[in-house]
């Protein structure tokens, strides 16, 4: 049975490959963009409001920290608490040309050990989880120039 | 000055786990806080809660439910929920109250019983609350934000794990004096490095855990203490309840990215540091007359932070004024004389009153073998999620 690959939050994030892009919103009044997407209101206290356009995130940043879980996180996060935990790390990652920091999960295989503060890095497309009728997809970061 | 309120009582429950609920807690810290006061509880023309979770009721309730347990009389009442700077926001509600006229004598309270293990969201599938995503997406629990601020402090300042390592060793050599801490046990810098990595760099010793507690503290009008015959009571002279300023560009916790500075400069300073000045402001003073800090040591890490954020030192400087000593015990400015988070755990609606209490007995003189000599001035300092910044000053 093949299982539906579905975004864990829809519009975030779309395409394959190389193509594959954070996607947040830009307020077409003040120029601000935000991360996760607002489409509702302008959060910049300066701004009247204007239309929320939907923009694809820079695929690269340097990395601002890292760190991981050794332990379970607790639910809504999805694991099997019959098989032993396997650690995640989390990637938080300075975008330059947005000048904000996204958070995300590093890629599978990658540690801290593998990690520096400052160091370039990707975003790739992921899988967080999987359940009986559902991939559900993610993004990950990765340093550059390494390949899956 | 004309906007300060009299603590003319405090009180706690110990913490630890204890297995019962938090109205039993609330109501020894309350009673004990009354006692201390020499108020009768129904003279209290006002009671403010600081809110949890009431076990099966799908709200936040607390300010009654104290008045309840205490016994109804009448009182003025307010609930106030504002994550971790719950209870500052509460001695906030009680001093405007105060200040405005509204009444002479406020009781406020904070009790919990905190699950074990790491905090994580109410149930039910919520894609619109960011603290639901962050668990869900991230799998992003409450110390991995610790790990990450501690490692851009080991990257940007070149602090290291024995410099953290440090922090719990002084806060447990503080805890292991108050009979009200959870933990009252020296630590050694190599039981933190032994202890398990939890979100790397931190070990289970760099990290708070999670209690049952509650703190109380009873205040009134300057003119109701001098009536009550308390001439030269602590006194309440700030409290801080900021929001951040757009754009924050230090990433935080429940969010999984920071606002973008593309369009918009960020202010000076970062949030955290924008609490503290705030409260140095309102109360017309500045670091330097600082006599001693209780301050949320969620992790090791953070304490150091809050040096910086406090003013107690420069930018960066946060180890090196551990290791001068100066925030130890007998230092110039100790911070987390109670023992801090490392020695009580958090019992979240009743920590900022706690941290108050602490104050309270330093600058009366009597907090027994913790003792600040010649304490005059003490501030706290704390940061609730989702954007409540918490400080309070109390002076002699």
């Amino acid at each position: 049975m093949s299982r539906t690959r579905t975004p864990v939050v829809a519009d975030w994030f779309a395409g394959e490959g190389k193509s594959f892009r954070l996607l947040g919103t830009r307020c077409s009044a003040c120029t601000c963009v935000f991360f996760p997407r607002e489409d509702r209101f302008c959060r910049n206290p300066g701004c009247e409001g204007g239309a929320l356009v939907e923009v694809a995130l820079s695929r690269r940043g340097r990395v601002w920290s890292y760190t991981d879980g050794r332990y379970r996180p607790p639910a809504p996060y999805a694991s099997d608490p019959e098989l032993p935990w396997e650690p995640y790390t989390l990637i938080a990652v300075e975008l330059e040309a947005e000048r904000m920091v996204v958070l995300g999960q590093g890629a599978p295989g990658v540690s801290v050990r593998d990690l520096e503060v400052g160091m370039e890095v990707e975003v790739v497309p992921g899988v967080l989880d999987e359940d009986g009728e559902t991939t559900w997809t993610t993004w990950h970061w990765r340093p550059v120039g390494v390949s899956a | 000055m004309s906007g300060e309120v009299a603590v003319l009582g405090a009180g706690m429950h110990p913490w630890g786990k204890w297995g019962r609920g938090f109205v039993e807690y609330g109501v020894v810290a309350a009673r004990e806080a009354l006692a201390d006061a020499g108020v009768d509880w129904r003279d209290v023309g006002s009671i403010v809660g600081a809110d949890t979770v009431r076990g099966g009721y799908p709200g936040f309730v607390a300010g009654a439910t104290f008045a309840r347990a205490l016994g109804w009389q009448g009182a003025r009442v307010a609930s106030v929920y504002a994550a971790c700077a719950s209870g500052a926001q509460a001695i906030a509600a009680a001093r405007a109250q105060i200040l405005a006229g509204l009444a002479d004598v406020v009781l406020v309270v904070g009790a919990d019983a905190a699950p074990k293990g790491f905090f994580r969201p109410a149930g039910g599938d919520r894609p619109d609350d960011p603290d639901w995503l962050r668990f869900r997406v991230l799998g992003a629990t409450n110390p991995a934000y610790f790990g990450l601020y501690a490692r851009r402090r080991m990257a940007v300042h070149g602090d290291t794990l024995e410099d953290f390592a440090q922090v719990k060793v002084k806060n447990a050599a503080a805890g292991a004096l108050n009979t009200n801490a959870r933990y009252r046990k020296a630590v050694t810098a190599e039981e933190v490095a032994a202890s398990a990595v939890v979100a790397d760099p931190l070990r289970l010793l760099d990290i708070c855990a999670t209690s049952d507690g509650a703190a109380a503290l009873v205040l009134s009008s300057m003119e109701f203490a001098r009536r009550h015959g308390a001439a030269d009571p602590v006194r309440i002279r700030a409290v801080s309840t900021v929001t951040p300023t757009y754009p924050t560009t230090v990433l935080d916790l429940p969010d999984i990215a920071t606002d973008s500075a593309s369009a918009v400069a960020p202010a000076d300073g970062t949030f955290r540091a924008s609490i503290a000045r705030a409260a140095y402001e309102e109360a017309g003073i500045g670091p330097e007359d600082v006599s001693l800090a209780e301050v949320y040591d969620l992790s090791t890490a953070l304490e150091l932070q809050w040096y910086e954020d406090l003013g107690l030192c420069a930018e960066g400087e946060g180890a090196k004024l551990l290791h001068d000593g100066a925030t130890s015990a007998g230092g110039r400015v100790p911070v987390n004389t109670s023992g801090g988070l490392a020695s009580f755990g958090e019992a979240v609606p009743a920590q900022a009153i706690a941290q108050v209490c602490e104050i309270t007995w330093q600058l009366r003189g009597a907090a027994g073998a913790r003792q600040v000599a010649g304490a005059r001035v003490g501030v706290t300092a704390n940061q609730g999620l989702f954007g409540h910044g918490s400080s309070v000053v109390a002076v002699r």
